[in-house]
């Protein structure tokens, strides 16, 4: 329960440093919400000076964070100038829509690699191994990117699946949304597949290889039990915290997939945010998504801890 | 294939790849910018040799006046979509390798005095690098593109990017020299250096770096493909390199166009060119960590 405390005390800590460190980079940043305005010659300096003031960007640094942190208690994690309205709102939907791609894709993803990964280790020198291990070096090789636009090709060509969005309309709302899934869903998961086998498989191939994988064969251990009850929890180990660390990346690929394929998630808003310079917008992004990857490496700590004892002797 | 064979192998096609790039001026018919707008969204055209002319107005190929080659067809403004894809790749290979260099010599220098010194200096590097990777990759690149102005010109855009994409990459690199700085600074030679006096300064350079090399040069062939992606995302998201200058990300943001993707297939050739680069610095990055494991 103490280590639990520590790791969680220390994602917070995490969270308050990243917020802090976005305050002073934006202060020293040329240029706010008010820049553009400022070289139409419409619009007098003044009248500039005022609407900064009447938004309280003329505040100094430490009264201004102290604002941003009494409104992220209150929910509202500040006020987006672009949008008119307090940022906490317009997150919500965002978010369900991020975490409900990720997260589909991170399921999916896992439930294909470690089956396949175990079957790769232990099929290790026969051709079935290397025809995997070329196609995944292969799929590794191809941008989310483009096989994102090239799925969105091949969803407009065949008119099969819907071309971007979340939802279009009709009564089974559920339904509906799953079928809208189902790409951006399958453009994550080849993308985070060849990584993920490839670690599965080089940590079994070396609970495989150890002595006590030997001994218990030669106890007459049935092969099934032995990979999935000895092995597998002796070689889980690495994966947990590749989970932890997976999230990161499966975020930022998950960002380009909104992009291209119009999934209302964080990512279009992050863009839309940056482009209007809408500060507390960015940072709100900015503080969800280092969120997700502190509450994931949080998760994998807790797993580790549950799962291996030598944790939690230290 | 031996490890050596392979090595050599991935290098000398990296080399093709990148050749074609930097020569782009002579290998292209056609200089990036020039348009037909005669000619919009023309498919591939077939070859005739009858109608091409070799070695003309200083470049490799062209066609006959009056007619048009676009060996890979051609975009909304009628510019050669092969011309653009050889000097878009310059860009995007230059912003891998130059952001590379600088994320490695920063990580470099962080990661061998965190390593060397130890201490509060250690202790601060390190936290500060954590910060860092608190954010998801991208969600960082951007953030921090975020708070710099939007409206620049290409060359400071191109720069701007390097520097981005190079400064965020650090921590990696940095974490994985000073744990190799850690376990050398013990080692029985450097300890027997210092004992007969050596200065700080002579025993980095002379016995703590030269052992960093393996883990420099590993890191190097993941870091670049890695950040040539980098470019090609924050130029296709509109935040890099911008028209009317290529790059293969601000091409691709083309592609993604509705009637490109019914009707314009071509259009996704700067996607298509970013698999080969890939696949050869993948199996570099393969190769060299297979024998470091050994």
């Amino acid at each position: 329960m103490r280590y639990i405390g520590r790791r969680l005390l220390h994602g917070l800590l995490l969270l308050v440093g990243v917020s802090l460190l976005s305050f002073v980079f934006a202060e020293l940043a040329p240029g706010d919400y008010f820049s553009e305005l400022r070289t139409d010659p419409r619009v007098s300096a003044e009248t500039v000076a005022a609407l900064r003031a009447q938004s309280g960007l003329d505040r100094p640094l430490p009264v201004r964070y102290a604002a941003w942190v009494a409104s992220v208690l209150r929910g509202d994690f500040g006020y987006s100038l672009a949008y008119n309205s307090p940022v906490g709102p317009l997150l919500w939907g965002r978010v369900r829509a991020t975490l409900l791609l990720t997260g589909t894709a991170t399921l999916l993803a896992w439930l294909i690699a470690v089956p396949l990964g175990i079957w790769n280790a232990t099929a290790r020198g026969t051709w079935g191994d290397s025809v995997s291990k070329v196609v995944l070096s292969f799929l590794l090789a191809i941008p989310d990117l483009l096989l994102a636009i090239v799925f969105l090709m091949l969803a407009v060509e065949t008119g099969y699946f819907p071309a971007g969005g979340m939802v279009s309309s009709g009564p089974e709302r559920v339904k509906d949304v799953a079928w809208h899934l189902v790409l951006p869903v399958a453009v994550l998961v080849l993308g985070m597949l060849p990584t993920l086998v490839r670690h599965v498989r080089a940590s079994m191939a070396e609970a495989i290889d150890s002595p006590f994988a030997l001994s218990a064969r030669a106890q007459g251990i049935p092969r099934q039990r032995l990979l999935f009850r000895h092995l597998l929890p002796a070689a889980a180990n690495p994966l947990i915290s590749l989970f932890g660390f997976s999230l990161g990346t499966l975020l930022s690929a998950s960002l380009l997939v909104e992009v291209v394929m119009g999934w209302p998630g964080l990512g279009p808003l992050f863009l839309e945010a940056i482009v209007a310079r809408d500060f507390a917008l960015v940072l709100a992004v900015v503080m969800l998504s280092a969120s997700f990857l502190v509450v994931g490496n949080l998760l994998a700590d807790i797993l580790l801890y549950r799962m291996d004892p030598r944790i939690r002797m230290k | 294939m031996s490890r050596r064979t392979k090595i050599v192998a991935a290098l000398v096609f990296l080399g093709i790849l990148h050749g074609l790039a930097i020569f782009a001026g002579f290998l292209a018919p056609y200089p990036y910018a020039e348009q037909h707008r005669e000619f919009p969204y023309a498919p591939p055209s077939s070859i005739h040799f009858s109608r091409l002319q070799f070695l003309v107005h200083g470049r490799l190929f062209g066609a006959r006046e009056p007619g048009v080659i676009f060996l890979l067809g051609s975009d909304a403004y009628g510019r050669d979509l092969f011309s653009r894809l050889l000097y878009g790749g310059r860009v995007s290979l230059l912003t891998g390798l130059l952001a590379a260099f600088l994320s490695l010599g920063l990580g470099l220098a962080l990661g061998t005095v965190a390593g060397f010194y130890g201490g509060w200096l250690d202790r601060l590097l390190m936290r500060s690098g954590e910060l860092v990777m608190a954010l998801p990759w991208l969600y960082l690149l951007l953030a921090v593109r975020a708070f710099l102005p939007l409206h620049i010109t290409t060359v400071q855009a191109f720069f701007l990017i390097v520097v981005i994409i190079g400064g965020v990459g650090w921590v990696r690199p940095a974490r994985l020299i000073r744990g190799v700085v850690l376990s050398a600074r013990e080692r029985g030679f450097v300890l027997a250096a210092r004992g007969f006096g050596a200065s700080d300064a002579y025993l980095i350079r002379r016995h703590i770096l030269p052992l960093t090399l393996g883990v420099v040069l590993t890191q190097a062939t993941v870091l670049i493909p890695q950040y040539i992606l980098a470019e090609v995302a924050l130029s296709f998201l509109g935040l890099g390199v911008g028209e009317p200058v290529p790059s293969w990300g601000n091409m691709l943001a083309e592609a993604q166009q509705y009637h490109a993707l019914v009707a314009h297939g071509w259009m996704l050739a700067p996607g298509l060119a970013i698999i080969p680069v890939l696949l050869g610095y993948l199996l570099l990055a393969d190769t060299l960590l297979e024998s470091r494991n050994q």
